[in-house]
C-alpha cells in the first residue's frame, strides 16, 4: 500500500465537507454533493457509483465509529481522488478492521442497518487505489482513487 | 413494471417523490445497509423496514426507483419530508416481503 499522501497537483476542483460524529440526520449529505457535481460534470455512470459507494461508506464510519472528521473529492482530468481523515479514536488493527464482518458498531447502529462490517471492505473493493492509515489515539486517513 | 402500476393496480401508497412514470427493472431486499450499497444497482425497487433518513441516501446514490416500506410500517413524517427534497420515491403497502416479489415477478421484472 502506497503512503498516504494529499495531492492537490492538477485538481480542477476540490470539495470539502465537515462530518460529525453520532450526526444520523445529516450523514450521506456530504457524499450525496460530491455525487451531484460530479453528474453535473458528465462523469460516467459507473465511475460516479464506485465514488458514491466510497464516499458513503466513509462518512457512514465518520459518523459511527469517530470522533468527526473531514471528506474531501479532488476532481483531476484523469480520476478522482477522496480524503477522508479524522479526529480519532484511529483504529489500532487494520487487518481485522478490513476483514468482512468484523464490526464495532453499536446496537443502535445496528438497529438502524449499520455494523454488517462491510463498508472498509466495499471501499477496497470499488476503488482502483486504496490507502488508510491509522494511529491510535490521533486518527485515520483514507484516501481512494477511482480513475475514468 | 412502472411505479405508477403499483399504485394503480395494487394499490401502494406514494409518500414521497414525483417519478411514478419510471420503470422498476430488478427488486431487491435487505436492511443492512453496507449491505445494500455493495450489490444494490439502478433501477431497483428496494424492500425494506428500515424508515430512517439513511435509506434515502442509499437510494439516491445508487439511483434506485423507489423505496418499498412493507407491512405497513409507519414512516415518520420527517423523513417523508427529506425524501420529497431528495425527490426519492417512497412507496407504503401493507403486504409482506414475498407478496412484493410475486407481483413483480408476475408484471415481468426478473
Ligand atoms: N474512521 C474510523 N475510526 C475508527 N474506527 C473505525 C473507522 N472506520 C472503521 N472503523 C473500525 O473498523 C470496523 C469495520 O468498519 P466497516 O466500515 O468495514 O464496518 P462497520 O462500519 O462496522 O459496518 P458497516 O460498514 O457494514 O455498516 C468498524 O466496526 C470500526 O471498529
Ligand atoms: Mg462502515
Amino acid at each position: 500500500m502506497k503512503p498516504y499522501m494529499k495531492d492537490p497537483a492538477n485538481a480542477a476542483m476540490k470539495l470539502h465537507y465537515e462530518v460529525a460524529k453520532d450526526d444520523f440526520a445529516r450523514a450521506g449529505e456530504a457524499s450525496s454533493k460530491i455525487k451531484s457535481v460530479l453528474k453535473q460534470l458528465g462523469i460516467e455512470g459507473g465511475v460516479l457509483r464506485r465514488i458514491a459507494i466510497a464516499a458513503y461508506e466513509a462518512e457512514i464510519n465518520l459518523v459511527i465509529h469517530s470522533e468527526g472528521g473531514t471528506v474531501e473529492a479532488f476532481i483531476k482530468p484523469d480520476c478522482i481522488e477522496l480524503y477522508i481523515e479524522d479526529k480519532g479514536p484511529g483504529i489500532a488493527d487494520i487487518d481485522l478492521a478490513m476483514t468482512q464482518g468484523y464490526s464495532t458498531a453499536n446496537p443502535a447502529a445496528r438497529e438502524m442497518g449499520f455494523g454488517a462490517g462491510m463498508g472498509l471492505p466495499n471501499m477496497q473493493k470499488v476503488c482502483d487505489d486504496f490507502t488508510i492509515e491509522s494511529e491510535p489515539g490521533e486518527g485515520t486517513r483514507i484516501k481512494m482513487v477511482v480513475n475514468y | 413494471m412502472h411505479i405508477q402500476d403499483l399504485i394503480e393496480k395494487h394499490g401502494f401508497v406514494k409518500l414521497s417523490g414525483d417519478d411514478t412514470a419510471r420503470e422498476i427493472k430488478r427488486v431487491y431486499t435487505c436492511d443492512l445497509l453496507s449491505w445494500v450499497m455493495a450489490k444494490g444497482k439502478s433501477d431497483t425497487a428496494w424492500i425494506t423496514v428500515q424508515t430512517h433518513n439513511n435509506i434515502l441516501a442509499v437510494a439516491s446514490l445508487l439511483d434506485f426507483a423507489c423505496i418499498i416500506i412493507p407491512e405497513g410500517i409507519q414512516v415518520p413524517e420527517e423523513v417523508i419530508e427529506k425524501a420529497n427534497e431528495q425527490n426519492v420515491i417512497l412507496l407504503s403497502t401493507s403486504l409482506e416481503g414475498y407478496e412484493i416479489f410475486k407481483i413483480l415477478y408476475e408484471a415481468g421484472v426478473r
